[in-house]
C-alpha cells in the first residue's frame, strides 16, 4: 500500500485509505489452490498447535469442496473469535508453524484460508449457532473481549442466560479497540460480537463493574460470574516530561483510530515509540499511517529480547519504522508552550547476565546520553492491571494477575471464574487473542459442568 | 540425439506424435499450424456426410482444483463439406510432404459408400486411412461409429470394403465401449486392417449441475451421453492396448490413443506395444506447442537410456503383461518408512488402519519424536501407504526374500489337480 504522509492535510479519504485492511484476502482461485494443497493429515499437528483446537484439515477440506458454511462453522465452533484470529494470530508460531509441509515445501496458508471462510460468513451474515434450551441458570460475564465473548457464547449454547457487562460503548475488547484497523478492521470484531448477541446474550455496554453495578450485586443475582475484564491502558513510564503535550499512550492512540479519524495530528511529525511489544509496533505503524514523517522505536534491549512477533516486526520495517535498540529513554523535554521537542536517551549494553525472566540484563553506558529530536512520544511499555476490580471481588491475585485453578479457571471465590488477559502474567497464561478465547471456553465448560451437575444431583434427590 | 521417426504399417512420420481425429484437426489451417509446432502427423477430423453439431459440446472433469483431469465431448464428425476438407488435405500434404496425413472416415455401412469415400480421399494424396468405428455418440444412433464398431462382423465387413479399393494403409480405430476389445481387433485384422488404433472415447456423462440440475454439458436443458477422454482414461487405454498387443491373433501395428499428455505417457504406450501415438485432449488444453515439451522429454529420455531410435521402445513391456493366474503368489514386498523423509502427516497410518491391514503404528521414539512404523509381519504389501504418502522417499516397498519358490495360482491349481489325481488314483487302487 502506498502511504501518503507528505500531504499537509489529512483528509477523511486518506485516513480511510491508510487504515483500510492492508493484507488482501484470498481470491476464490487462490483459496481453491491453497486448500487443495492441504494434505488433510490424520491427527494433524496444526490442530494441536491451535490453542482453540480448530479442526483445521476439516475446515480446509470444506473450502476445497465449496462448503464455505461448513468451513466457517468448523472455525467458529472451536473459536468464537475465529474471524479476528484469522488476522491477528501469530500463525507461524501456531498452526502454520506446525504444518508438516514446512520442510518439504511450504506450510499451508491457514490464516488466510480461515479468513476466506469467515469472510464468507460475514458477507452472507450466516447464522452458524443456536442458543441451547434454557436451563434457568444465570451467568454474568465481566468484559466483552475475546475471553468474555467466548465464555458467553459457549454458555448461551448450553442454555444459560448470560449478561455481558462491558465498560466501553462497544464490545469486542482488544479486537474492537486495540488492534490497528489495517490489520483488523473493527467490523470483523463487531460481527463476532453480533454472533454472540444473536444467541440471546444480553450485552450491556457502558457498564463499569464496581461503579455502575457492584460485585456483591452480581454475586447475588447470578449463579456464576466470569471475570474477563482484560487489562487497562499503558501505565506511566515514570520519567520526567510524561505530562507534556505530544505524549500518547499507544493503546489510546490506536483506539482513537478505530472509530474514525482521530484528533491527534501526527502529519509530518517525528515520533518516538517507547517499547517493543506488539502494542508498540501497533503504535509505531499507526503513527506512520497517521502521517508521521519519521517513526523510531526506542527499546532498551535488542531485537533478540523484543516480545513483538516476527511478522509484526517485519511489518513495521516494511512500513519504514526505524529501530533504536539498546536505547533507554531518560526524560521527555518540552518547549515553553509545553510541547514535546526531544527525548533524552542513554545508550545501553547487555551485561551478559541473565535476568529473572531469562533475558539478558541491559545496563546504561556511562556518558552516552543524547537528545533525540521528536514532536511526539508514544508509550507502549505494557498494560495496567485491573487490581481494583480484582480486589473489589476479593479475589486472590499476584500483582494484579488473578489466581485460578488452571483446569477449571475458578478463582479463589468458587462462584467466580476468570479468563483472558486478567489471568495473563507472572508466568501464567498467554497474551494471545486465541488463548483468551480458549480460556473463555474452558471457564464456560467448567461452569456448565459444575452448575448442571448440581442440577442433576438435585433432580436425582427429588426422584 | 535419437531418431524419432516411425513407420506405422507403411505410414512414415518424422516422430511418433500424431494429432488424433478430433477438433484440433478440423481444418487445413489447424493441421498446418500443428505441423509447424512439431507434430509428426495428423488424423484429419472424420470425413463423411457433413452433419450438424450442437452448441455446447464439451465438458471437463476437474480434480482437486486441477482442470481437465478428464474431458467429455458430444461433437460429431466434420461439419464441413467434403470438397473443402479434401482441398485442404491436398494443400497440407503439398506443404508438408514428409508429415503423415491420415484421413479418418465414417460412412454408412455399405460397400458402395466405403468404396466411394476411400477413392475420393486417396485422390488427394493422403498417407493412410483410419476407419472410425469408435465415435460413441450421435453417429452411433445412425448406425455408424461405435454402433458398427460394437459388431465384430460389421467391423470386418467394412474393413474389407475399404481394403477392396484402398491403396494406402488402413488403420481401424476401435471403440472401448465393448466387453473384449480383442474380439473386434481380431475381426478388423480378418478384414485386412494394416493397423489398429485405440481407444476412441468412452461413453460418459461429464456431470450433473447440482444447482440447476441440468446435465453437464446441456443443450438447452437436455443432455446426451458423450465420449470421455483425457488423462483420466489413460489406464483404461493402456490396458486395452496391452491386451491387443499381446494377442497373437491381432498382430498388426497399433496407434495408441487415450489420455496421453506427457512424454512419459508416450514412453509407456510405446513400451506397451504402440508403434506411434495420437493426442487430442492435451492439445485442446494447452495448444499445439505442448508437443515441444513431449518431443524434448522423449529425446532426453532416449539419450539417457542410450537408445538410438524411439522404435526400440515398441512393445518392450508387453511380455511382462500377463494374466493374474500367472502372478507369483510367493513374491513378497512390505512397506518400510524412512523416518528422515517422513513428515508425519499420518496419512499412511489412517489409510492402513481404516482401509487395509492395520499394520502401521503411530509411536513415540526414545527422543520423544512421533514416528510411524510398519509391523512388517502383518504387512501384505498392498502399496496403499506408499500411494497416499505425499512425499518422495518416505515409504519404500521392499522386496523380501522369503525363500519360497515362485508359485502362481495356475501352478498351484495344477499341483492340487495332480494331487487330487493321485488321490483318486489311490482310491481307485484301494
Amino acid at each position: 500500500m502506498e502511504l501518503s504522509s507528505t500531504l499537509a492535510s489529512f483528509t477523511p479519504d486518506l485516513f480511510m485509505h491508510n487504515f483500510a485492511e492492508a493484507e488482501p484476502g484470498l481470491t476464490h482461485k487462490g483459496a481453491i489452490e491453497e486448500s487443495n494443497r492441504c494434505l488433510y493429515c490424520y491427527d494433524a499437528p496444526c490442530i494441536t498447535a491451535c490453542p482453540t483446537g480448530i479442526n483445521i484439515p476439516s475446515f480446509i477440506k470444506r473450502i476445497a469442496t465449496d462448503n464455505l458454511k461448513g468451513a466457517a462453522y468448523t472455525i467458529m465452533d472451536a473459536n468464537p473469535v475465529g474471524a479476528s484470529c484469522a488476522r491477528v494470530c501469530p500463525t507461524e508460531e501456531l498452526c502454520e508453524g506446525a504444518c508438516v509441509l514446512n520442510e518439504s515445501s511450504k506450510p499451508i496458508d491457514i490464516g488466510r484460508l480461515q479468513r476466506y471462510a469467515t469472510d464468507w460468513a460475514i458477507e452472507k451474515d450466516a447464522s452458524l449457532f443456536e442458543a441451547g434450551i434454557p436451563n434457568e441458570k444465570k451467568v454474568a460475564v465481566i468484559g466483552g473481549g475475546p475471553a468474555g465473548l467466548a465464555a458467553a457464547r459457549e454458555l448461551a449454547r448450553e442454555g444459560f442466560s448470560v449478561v455481558i457487562y462491558e465498560s466501553k460503548p462497544l464490545a469486542g475488547g482488544l479486537d474492537t479497540h486495540g488492534i490497528v484497523s489495517f490489520r483488523l478492521p473493527q467490523s470483523i470484531s463487531l460481527w463476532e460480537v453480533e454472533q454472540v448477541r444473536k444467541l440471546g446474550v444480553d450485552i450491556r455496554t457502558h457498564m463499569k463493574v464496581g461503579t455502575d453495578i457492584t460485585a456483591e450485586q452480581l454475586l447475588t443475582e447470578y449463579d456464576a460470574v466470569v471475570l474477563a475484564a482484560g487489562m487497562g491502558y499503558v501505565p506511566p513510564i515514570k520519567i520526567e516530561g510524561e505530562q507534556l503535550q505530544g505524549v500518547y499512550d499507544a493503546i489510546q492512540l490506536v483506539e482513537q483510530t478505530k472509530t474514525g479519524q482521530p484528533h491527534v495530528n501526527l502529519i509530518g511529525k517525528k515520533v518516538a515509540v517507547i517499547g517493543a511489544g506488539n502494542t508498540a509496533i501497533d503504535g509505531a505503524t499507526c503513527s506512520v499511517r497517521l502521517g508521521a514523517s519519521n517513526v523510531k522505536m526506542v527499546y532498551r534491549r535488542t531485537r533478540e529480547e523484543m516480545t513483538a512477533y516476527d511478522f509484526e516486526y517485519e511489518f513495521a520495517k516494511q512500513e519504514g519504522v526505524e529501530f533504536n535498540w539498546l536505547t533507554l529513554p531518560k526524560r521527555i523535554i518540552g518547549d515553553a508552550t509545553g510541547k514535546v521537542t526531544h527525548l533524552e536517551c542513554v545508550q545501553m549494553k547487555l551485561t551478559g547476565e541473565l535476568g529473572k525472566d531469562g533475558r539478558l540484563v541491559p545496563m546504561p553506558v556511562e556518558g552516552s546520553e543524547f537528545l533525540m529530536p521528536v514532536d511526539a512520544v508514544v508509550t507502549a511499555i505494557g498494560q495496567e492491571r485491573r487490581t481494583d476490580l480484582i480486589e473489589h471481588f476479593g479475589l486472590e491475585h499476584t500483582w494484579g494477575v488473578v489466581k485460578i485453578d488452571t483446569t477449571t479457571h475458578r478463582t479463589s471465590n468458587p462462584k467466580v471464574y476468570a479468563a483472558g488477559d486478567i489471568i495473563f502474567g507472572s508466568g501464567q497464561g498467554e497474551a494471545m487473542v486465541v488463548s483468551a478465547a480458549q480460556q473463555g471456553k474452558l471457564a464456560a465448560y467448567a461452569i456448565s459442568q459444575h452448575l448442571l451437575a448440581q442440577e442433576d444431583h438435585s433432580l436425582r434427590s427429588i426422584v | 540425439m535419437a531418431d524419432l521417426s516411425i513407420d506405422l504399417a507403411g505410414i512414415r512420420s518424422p516422430n511418433p506424435f500424431w494429432l488424433a481425429s478430433a477438433p484440433p484437426t478440423n481444418t487445413g489451417y489447424q493441421v498446418q499450424r500443428a505441423f509447424e509446432a512439431g507434430w509428426g502427423g495428423a488424423v484429419w477430423k472424420t470425413l463423411g456426410d457433413p452433419i450438424i453439431n450442437t452448441s455446447a459440446r464439451f465438458a471437463a472433469i476437474n480434480f482437486n482444483g486441477q482442470r481437465v483431469a478428464g474431458f467429455n465431448n458430444i461433437e460429431l464428425i466434420s461439419d464441413r463439406p467434403l470438397d473443402v476438407n479434401l482441398k485442404e488435405i491436398y494443400e497440407t500434404k503439398k506443404r508438408f510432404p514428409n508429415h503423415a496425413v491420415i484421413a479418418s472416415l465414417m460412412v454408412e455401412p455399405t460397400q458402395y459408400k466405403w468404396h466411394e469415400i476411400v477413392k475420393r480421399v486417396e485422390d488427394v494424396g493422403v498417407d493412410g486411412l483410419e476407419l472410425n468405428f469408435g465415435c460413441p455418440h450421435g453417429m452411433a444412433e445412425r448406425g455408424m461409429g461405435a454402433a458398427s464398431g460394437q459388431q465384430p462382423d460389421l467391423v470386418q465387413a467394412q474393413t474389407t470394403w475399404a481394403k477392396e479399393v484402398a491403396t494406402t494403409p488402413v488403420i481401424v480405430k476401435l471403440t472401448p465401449n465393448i466387453t473384449d476389445i480383442t474380439v473386434v481387433a481380431r475381426h478388423a485384422v480378418k478384414g485386412g486392417a494394416d493397423a489398429i488404433s485405440l481407444i476412441n472415447t468412452i461413453n460418459s456423462l461429464a456431470g450433473v449441475d447440482i444447482h440447476s440440475w441440468n446435465t453437464i454439458p446441456h443443450v438447452g436443458g437436455k443432455g446426451a451421453h458423450g465420449g470421455y477422454c483425457g488423462p483420466a482414461v489413460k489406464p483404461i487405454a493402456l490396458n486395452m492396448l496391452a491386451e491387443c498387443a499381446r494377442d497373437m491373433n491381432v498382430g498388426v501395428p497399433i496407434s495408441g490413443i487415450g489420455g496421453i499428455s506427457t512424454w512419459q505417457d508416450v514412453v509407456e504406450f510405446m513400451l506397451m506395444g504402440a508403434t506411434g501415438i495420437q493426442v487430442c485432449t492435451a492439445a485442446m488444453h494447452h495448444g499445439f506447442r505442448i508437443v515441444e515439451e513431449m518431443i524434448d522429454g522423449l529425446n532426453n529420455y532416449l539419450d539417457d537410456k542410450g537408445l538410438s531410435s524411439v522404435t526400440e521402445l515398441i512393445g518392450q513391456s508387453v511380455s511382462r503383461y500377463s494374466n493374474w493366474g500367472d502372478l507369483d503368489l510367493n513374491y513378497q514386498v512390505v512397506a518400510r518408512i524412512n523416518e528422515e523423509n517422513c513428515i508425519n502427516c499420518n496419512k499412511c497410518h489412517i489409510a492402513c488402519e481404516d482401509t487395509s491391514h492395520q499394520c502401521i503404528d503411530m509411536l513415540t521414539n526414545a527422543e520423544g519424536k512421533s514416528i510411524l512404523q510398519v509391523r512388517e509381519e502383518d504387512c501384505v504389501g498392498c502399496n496403499l501407504c506408499s500411494i497416499v504418502c505425499p512425499v518422495d522417499g518416505a515409504i519404500d516397498m521392499i522386496e523380501i526374500q522369503n525363500g519360497m519358490a515362485p508359485m502362481s495360482w495356475n501352478d498351484r491349481q495344477k499341483m492340487i489337480g495332480s494331487l487330487n489325481d493321485s488321490y483318486t488314483g489311490a482310491e481307485v487302487i484301494g
